[in-house]
């Protein structure tokens, strides 16, 4: 049974998923020094779908999708982004990484810039947009996560699920191809977790390929059309949600299920 | 209590409490003196002796000032007027020395008649300087901040128009180089060019262009060689030069240390401990005597020139060690979002990194400022008659053989106005940045 295969087989039962491969991770492995952090990875994702990894701590949940646009580079084995090889050539990396949105655990807006500076700066400077048309963008996307009325305030004025929002949204104004999540919501108060993951089931509703590493089970039984599980450095386990829930296979995938829905 | 109990067994608030005045406060001098001055039995005493203190300090120097002597045209003669007036007992300052040669002190053996190119010089700095401090002010006011040390230049030294402009061009060249060359074959290769073209514009072009133009169209002021210069005139000059070059040398040297480019780093950190490990007072000496070898023979490179590059490279080197302070105190995830953006490496920087970073160095930029401002004063040393060296020159006359006092005080009046504003403006500016990004 090889990967395509079953990526097919859960790929087929949702809808607006393409056939078109977005990202295509082949026998790839990295290393920090001489610990063996990510082993064997092979993952194809096609457009449109919505991935959650999920994992215990410390599993390589972020290393991996942080090679995705080569945040991390990794040391053996191929990934293709969009029909573009990561490798050590910098146009292909800048090409990827303003194709690919991430959004991180603890936003890292910038601090000396304004929301709507915010925003406009990457599509000013990496696509050449003019000033003016970047903001109308701009403010269109602050308008989808609900907080045109900030556009003009710092980071640091806002609630950290304002910011999260905020970080959406400036990722999204470079209009991404495929969006990645790394723990959106491990920083935010209860309170403010719902309108973050209201924010991504939209975009999820959309079609927007998405990569979400998350704890948050809820979420990924409403939008994920794949769950992954993680252990070290491994894939162990990849399913459709219902059946990844209701029916883990292996034994490590049982043991995290437990502790993590608390029974 | 009552009331809040009469429906229900268990307490239930249903009136909210409207928000109370804090209880007022005792007020007035002898609360405030409790408080700071007399708070306890240590602070009591600590208080006395300060008082004591300044009251010995302030005794001792009011009469000097009060008995103060303007008009006098020697030191002779100031106790002369002295002894007549107030006898010869009574402490009296002789600032009349100041009144006759303030010129000199401020700006050494320039010609007399020429005084107004240094005054218009400052005006011209002061108003290039505002874009730069005041970012309110429209940026097309940039343009004339560029332009302005050659303006300076031109106005100082005097002499054909064309020479500064003729270096001038060798930056737009790089400029267009940069432009052009990173348009189309990326940044590394528009940065050479933009270093490579300018120095051989200068090195082979700029003299004979300068010199052509010249001799067809003179147009000019009457030069003033450099060993003319003095007084605070030259402290302003060589600080305010090492200030506005050191900066973005050692950016570029913070820059450099943090490079994951193995030569670029092992080059930046050599520079900057060599550099930082030796006294400046040797850097001038240097200067003065070893530079004229390593330069192609020939090249007669002027003393102060010499010492504005020593100045500039000695700034640099600190500038560089608090801008990495700035950088290293930087999130890790404020470079990962701009590389995630799609940002380049020198438009994160730009843009992203080291606005943030400046910002908080600011502090110790402008102390690293102040203190190259007032080093200038080690060129003395070297034979060059900064303000200090002014005062042994006054002194060697006869009129003012051994008078101290009077004109030191001047001087570290001069140099106080001047840092203190320095110091007032980084407040300010933190204050502001502080206010704007929370
Ligand atoms: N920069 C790094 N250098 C060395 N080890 C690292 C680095 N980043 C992460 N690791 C290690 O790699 C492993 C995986 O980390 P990470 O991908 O962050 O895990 P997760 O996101 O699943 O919690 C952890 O054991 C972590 O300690
Ligand atoms: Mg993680």
């Amino acid at each position: 049974m090889s990967d395509t295969a079953t990526d097919r087989a859960v790929n087929r039962s949702q809808m607006m998923v393409s056939d078109e491969v977005a990202i295509q991770i082949t026998n790839m492995n990295k290393w920090y020094g001489t610990f063996h952090v990510l082993r064997d990875i092979n993952l194809t994702v096609y457009r449109g779908e919505r991935i959650v990894i999920c994992g215990p701590s410390g599993s390589g949940k972020s290393t991996l999708i942080r090679c995705i646009n080569r945040l991390e580079e990794h040391q053996a084995g191929q990934i293709i982004v969009d029909g573009t090889e990561l490798s050590s050539d910098l146009k292909n990396i800048d090409k990827i990484r303003s194709e690919v949105g991430m959004c991180f655990q603890h936003f890292n807006l910038f601090p000396h810039l304004t929301i709507l500076e915010n925003c406009t700066l990457a599509p000013i400077w990496v696509r050449k947009t003019p000033k003016k048309e970047a903001e109308e963008t701009a403010m269109h996307f602050l308008e989808k996560v609900k907080i045109p009325e900030q556009a003009n305030k710092y980071p640091g004025q806002l609630s950290g699920g304002q910011q999260q929002r905020v970080a959406i949204a400036r990722s999204l104004c470079m209009k991404p191809r495929i969006m990645l999540f790394d723990e959106p919501t491990s920083a935010l108060d209860p309170e403010m977790i719902k309108e973050v993951l209201d924010t991504m089931i939209e975009l999820a509703e959309e079609g927007m390929t998405m990569l979400c590493v998350t704890h948050e089970m809820g979420f990924a039984q409403a939008v994920a059309n794949r769950v992954i599980f993680m252990d070290q450095g491994q894939i162990v386990e990849q399913n459709e949600p219902r059946e990844f829930f209701n029916n883990p296979q292996s034994d490590r995938t049982k043991l995290f299920l437990s502790q993590i829905l608390g029974h | 209590m009552a009331e809040a109990a009469s429906h229900t067994t268990s307490y239930v608030r249903d009136k909210m409490l409207p928000q109370a005045e804090p209880p007022t406060l005792q007020k007035g001098a002898i609360k405030w003196m409790r408080d700071n001055l007399f708070s306890g039995w240590l602070n009591s005493i600590l208080t006395i002796v300060s008082i004591y203190v300044i009251w010995a300090v302030v005794s001792d120097l009011f009469p000097w000032f009060a008995n103060s002597i303007w008009r006098a045209d020697s030191l002779t003669q100031c106790r002369e007027i002295r002894n007549a007036t107030v006898g010869a007992d009574a402490p009296a300052a002789c600032f009349a020395v100041i009144v006759d040669r303030w010129q000199q002190l401020l700006f050494g053996f320039y010609p007399r008649e020429f005084y107004w190119r240094p005054i218009l010089s400052l005006v011209v700095m002061l108003t290039a300087l505002m874009p730069v401090l005041f970012p309110r002010l429209p940026r097309a006011a940039l343009l004339w901040s560029v332009s302005a040390p050659f303006v300076i230049f031109f106005l100082l030294w005097g002499g054909s128009v064309w020479f500064p402009l003729a270096a001038a061009l060798g930056f737009v060249i790089g400029a267009v180089a940069w432009r052009l060359v990173s348009a189309a074959s990326g940044a590394l290769l528009g940065v050479l060019a933009a270093i490579i073209l300018p120095i051989i514009y200068w090195l082979y072009f700029a003299a004979p262009l300068a010199d052509g133009l010249a001799g067809s169209v003179p147009l000019g002021l009457e030069a003033v060689p450099s060993k003319q210069f003095g007084g605070f005139m030259l402290s302003v000059v060589i600080g305010i030069s090492g200030i506005v070059l050191s900066l973005p040398l050692g950016i570029l040297l913070a820059l450099g240390r943090q490079s994951p480019l193995f030569i670029i780093n092992k080059l930046s950190v050599g520079f900057i401990e060599i550099i930082r490990g030796v006294p400046l007072i040797v850097w001038l000496f240097t200067a003065s005597l070893l530079l004229n070898y390593f330069l192609p023979p020939g090249t007669n490179f002027d003393l102060m020139l010499r010492v504005i590059i020593m100045v500039t490279l000695f700034a640099s080197a600190y500038i560089a060690e608090v801008v990495r302070g700035g950088l290293a105190a930087l999130p890790k995830g404020q470079y990962e979002a701009a590389d995630a953006l799609g940002l380049d490496y020198w438009k994160s920087m730009r843009l992203i990194i080291l606005p943030q970073a400046l910002k908080i160095a600011i502090p110790g930029i402008v102390n690293t400022f102040i203190g190259l401002f007032k080093d200038t004063t080690l060129v003395v040393f070297i034979g060059l008659l900064d303000p200090i060296g002014l005062t042994n020159a006054i002194r060697a006359s006869t009129d003012w053989n051994g008078i101290y006092w009077e004109l030191f005080l001047f001087i570290a009046l001069m140099f106080f106005v001047f840092c203190f504003s320095m110091g007032r403006y980084s407040l300010y500016l933190e204050k502001k940045l502080r206010r704007e990004h929370r």
